[in-house]
């Protein structure tokens, strides 16, 4: 077997404490670490001030305190073309995307992953809080140890010979213990915040960024029967189960988006948090990946997540044709969002996932939603 | 695995000699120049001795070199000091699209200033035409600055030729001297060279040292304000010991111009011989023939700059390209970009390897096959 210190291990850093401790433990580790900083978006903050540069520089200054080679790479192009085109066309289709699964699966498990192997890197490591477990010959991937980090969500589209060249460091860690393992090595990103929402949008006003590249349609605001409540200002801003925002006053109950009608540029609301036009009792996921296909049977019972750290619930997966699979919920589920990705697990092993296509009620397709 | 330094065109090595020239001066020569005391007097001595060392190696004389942090500062104060001062003879200024940043940056700022700039095209084999420049010249143009050796290409630019349309004309002839100087020869006089910027640290000298030849005569506005050092030019007490490591290494260079040309050439044959032998597709970026013995750029289709300069490092080659990659941003060379074109892949994959006193034919001839073997790799 090789010594640690013959094995290449490129680490994804993005200059935060995650990406940093990672490096750090893999060099602990001995092994022949190398930390690329990656740059999918090209972005100024109020200063004019690149954004990157300030977060390569910590990068820079993280890699010299480990005594680590550091570069970047550059993939705008890239992401452009496979993330952002798709992030648009599901808003465009009146859908919630989640373009963080398909960075994973495009950029930073393929591009980026394509790169570190043109490096003569053995291995990928990242900051993301999974675990990758080597069983009888098979590669799995189990959720990180601290519940309420872990990312096997965004990582469900990744295949398992990918995964057998991917190390996560931070998986048996609880995030606090890595804030303090970073504090502890005196990484000057030990302190730094967690950055919050899409990575290209960061702080910034969402509706704000979407509308400089989709042109928003304001519309009829209505409930499934035909009330008109009020105006949306383009189907877009909206998803499935938003309180916030739709300005309807009034006595009762508050208001929630229970669908959209795309042809005729209508969102639908109606009243009350456990209303019963948000929930469901299935779903059709399309473009379903398994990380070990061999182990998936035609029909089988598993939980599944339908939106990041929301707990598990109990279903049945039916596989259907074209990588397509049907999910029957236990108990009705609300607010599920076509776009959105539906991940499976057995116990703390992520099966895989999709993306959530049509919403069933009553053995039917809901048209008001998708 | 030894790392080998193919990028003296960024910096280079500083010369043992060097650095024995200097260590004495740290530990004696402490005084003020402008001090008028015996301490005072000796530092002054030895910035006088720097000065005259420094106005032989151009032909000018000692009145006309300014000490300067740098080349970058050189640059700055050539362009902003004579657009300043001679703005009521005009307002036009040329210099070209290939200039370092140090000018280009000067330029665009004198631009937002109110100056009109001409920026001179390049071609493909790494030159501005005089033609071009008579074409863009006219009565009120007040500067004209081109680059001496283009730092990424290594392309020698017709200096003398520009002198020799500049003679009967008002503006002046300032040249970035960086990467020719220690090389070739220069004759501010011979080649009407009004304004030239040279760096030490480029020469195997300390650095934050540099200066600027201004031919006497010239009204030059400062950019700092102070004392009354290097004739009111440039105020600041004088980094003496820097100055006079610069001395010893600008000694070097004249003693050692020419043997070093031809051991550069020598490495840079090899280097490109043991190319061919291995099989690697690559074009050599410019005019070879007019470029200098130093720098080489080549580009290797297929491949890309970060892929090509992070394999380079891993396995110990320090080379460096004329795209800006740091943060992950690719700039496509702005040179290449003049030369072939915006969407060339030239400008994306070529990497500039420049040799010097690091080097010997054992190290050349190694890492020429390291890169060899990377590209090969990358491009199969």
């Amino acid at each position: 077997m090789k010594d640690n210190k013959d094995i290449r291990v490129v680490v994804g850093m993005s200059g935060g404490v995650d990406s940093s401790v990672a490096a750090l433990l893999l060099k602990e580790q001995g092994y022949d670490v190398v930390g690329i900083f990656m740059k999918n978006w090209d972005d100024t903050d109020e200063f004019g001030v690149c954004t990157a540069t300030e977060d390569f520089d910590d990068v820079v200054r993280v890699c010299n305190q480990l005594d680590i080679p550091y570069y970047s790479v550059n993939f705008e192009k890239e992401y452009w073309d496979k993330v952002f085109t798709y992030f648009l066309d599901e808003y465009k289709a009146g859908r919630t995307p989640n373009p963080d699964v398909m960075c994973n699966k495009e950029i930073k498990f393929k591009a980026f992953l394509d790169h570190a192997l043109s490096l003569g890197a053995d291995y990928l490591a990242t900051g993301h809080y999974a675990r990758v477990r080597e069983v009888d010959g098979k590669v799995q991937m189990l959720r990180g140890v601290d519940d309420n980090k872990d990312q096997t969500y965004f990582l469900n589209q990744l295949s398992e010979d990918i995964l057998s060249k991917v190390m996560f460091p931070l998986g048996e860690l609880p995030k606090p213990k890595v804030r303090e393992i970073a504090k502890e090595a005196g990484l000057v990103t030990a302190t730094k915040k967690d950055s919050t929402g899409i990575c290209f949008i960061g702080e910034r006003n969402f509706k704000q960024f979407l509308s400089e590249y989709l042109p928003a349609q304001p519309g009829e605001m209505k409930t499934l029967d035909g009330e008109v409540m009020g105006r949306h200002e383009g189907l877009m801003y909206y998803t499935i189960g938003q309180r916030q925002g739709l300005g309807i006053g009034g006595p009762g109950d508050p208001w929630f988006v229970v669908g959209k009608n795309l042809g005729d540029n209508v969102l639908y609301v109606e009243q009350g948090y456990s209303n019963d036009k948000l929930y469901s009792e299935a779903l059709i996921a399309t473009d379903v990946n398994w990380i070990n296909p061999d182990d998936i049977q035609e029909n089988f019972t598993c939980t599944a997540k339908f939106r990041y750290r929301q707990k598990d619930s109990d279903v049945t997966v039916t596989l259907m044709e074209d990588n397509k699979v049907k999910v029957d919920f236990y108990e009705n589920q609300r607010a599920i969002t076509p776009g959105q990705a539906v991940v499976f697990y057995h116990g703390d092993v992520c099966l895989g996932g999709g993306t959530i296509d049509e919403i069933i009620k009553n053995d039917q397709a809901l048209q008001y939603v998708g | 695995m030894e790392a080998i330094y193919l990028d003296h065109a960024a910096t280079t090595p500083i010369e043992q000699e060097v650095i024995d020239t200097m260590y004495p001066i740290y530990q004696q020569t402490f005084g003020n120049p402008s001090s008028v005391h015996s301490f005072g007097r000796r530092a002054r001595r030895l910035l006088d001795e720097a000065r005259r060392v420094m106005a032989k190696s151009i032909h000018a004389n000692e009145k006309e070199i300014v000490f300067t942090s740098g080349g970058t500062e050189a640059d700055n104060l050539a362009l902003i000091g004579t657009a300043l001062a001679n703005r009521d003879k005009g307002n036009h200024i040329i210099t070209s699209v290939q200039e370092h940043h140090a000018t280009l940056h000067t330029a665009e700022y004198l631009e937002k200033e109110g100056f009109d700039v001409t920026y001179l095209p390049i071609y493909e084999d790494g030159k501005v035409r005089v033609e071009d420049l008579q074409e863009a010249l006219r009565d009120d143009t007040i500067l004209v600055s081109i680059m001496f050796v283009n730092n990424e290409t290594g392309i020698i630019q017709p200096i003398k030729e520009i002198g020799e349309i500049l003679t009967d004309h008002q503006a002046y002839l300032h040249t970035d001297a960086v990467q020719a100087f220690g090389l070739l020869d220069i004759d501010v006089k011979k080649m009407g060279i009004d304004l030239l910027s040279v760096s030490s640290h480029k020469i195997y000298g300390p650095k934050g040292v540099g200066f600027l030849y201004v031919r006497e005569g010239i009204p030059i506005n400062t950019l700092q304000f102070g004392g009354e050092q290097e004739r009111k030019r440039r105020p600041g007490t004088e980094n003496v010991v820097s100055i006079v490591g610069f001395q010893k290494a600008v000694e070097l260079a004249m003693e050692n111009k020419e043997n070093r040309r031809q051991q550069y050439q020598r490495f840079k044959e090899l280097f490109l011989r043991i190319l061919r032998e291995n099989h690697v597709t690559f074009e050599i970026n410019g005019d070879y023939h007019t470029q200098i013995e130093s720098i080489v750029n080549l580009s290797f289709p297929g491949a890309n700059v970060e892929q090509l300069l992070t394999n380079f490092d891993l396995e110990g080659i320090a080379a460096s390209s004329g795209s800006a990659c740091t943060a992950g941003s690719v700039e496509p060379s702005h040179v290449l970009t003049a030369m072939f074109g915006k969407n060339n892949p030239c400008t994306t994959n070529s990497i500039r390897f420049s040799f010097g006193n690091f080097n010997t034919m054992e190290n050349v001839n190694e890492a020429a096959n390291r890169v060899a073997k990377i590209v090969n790799r990358l491009t199969s």
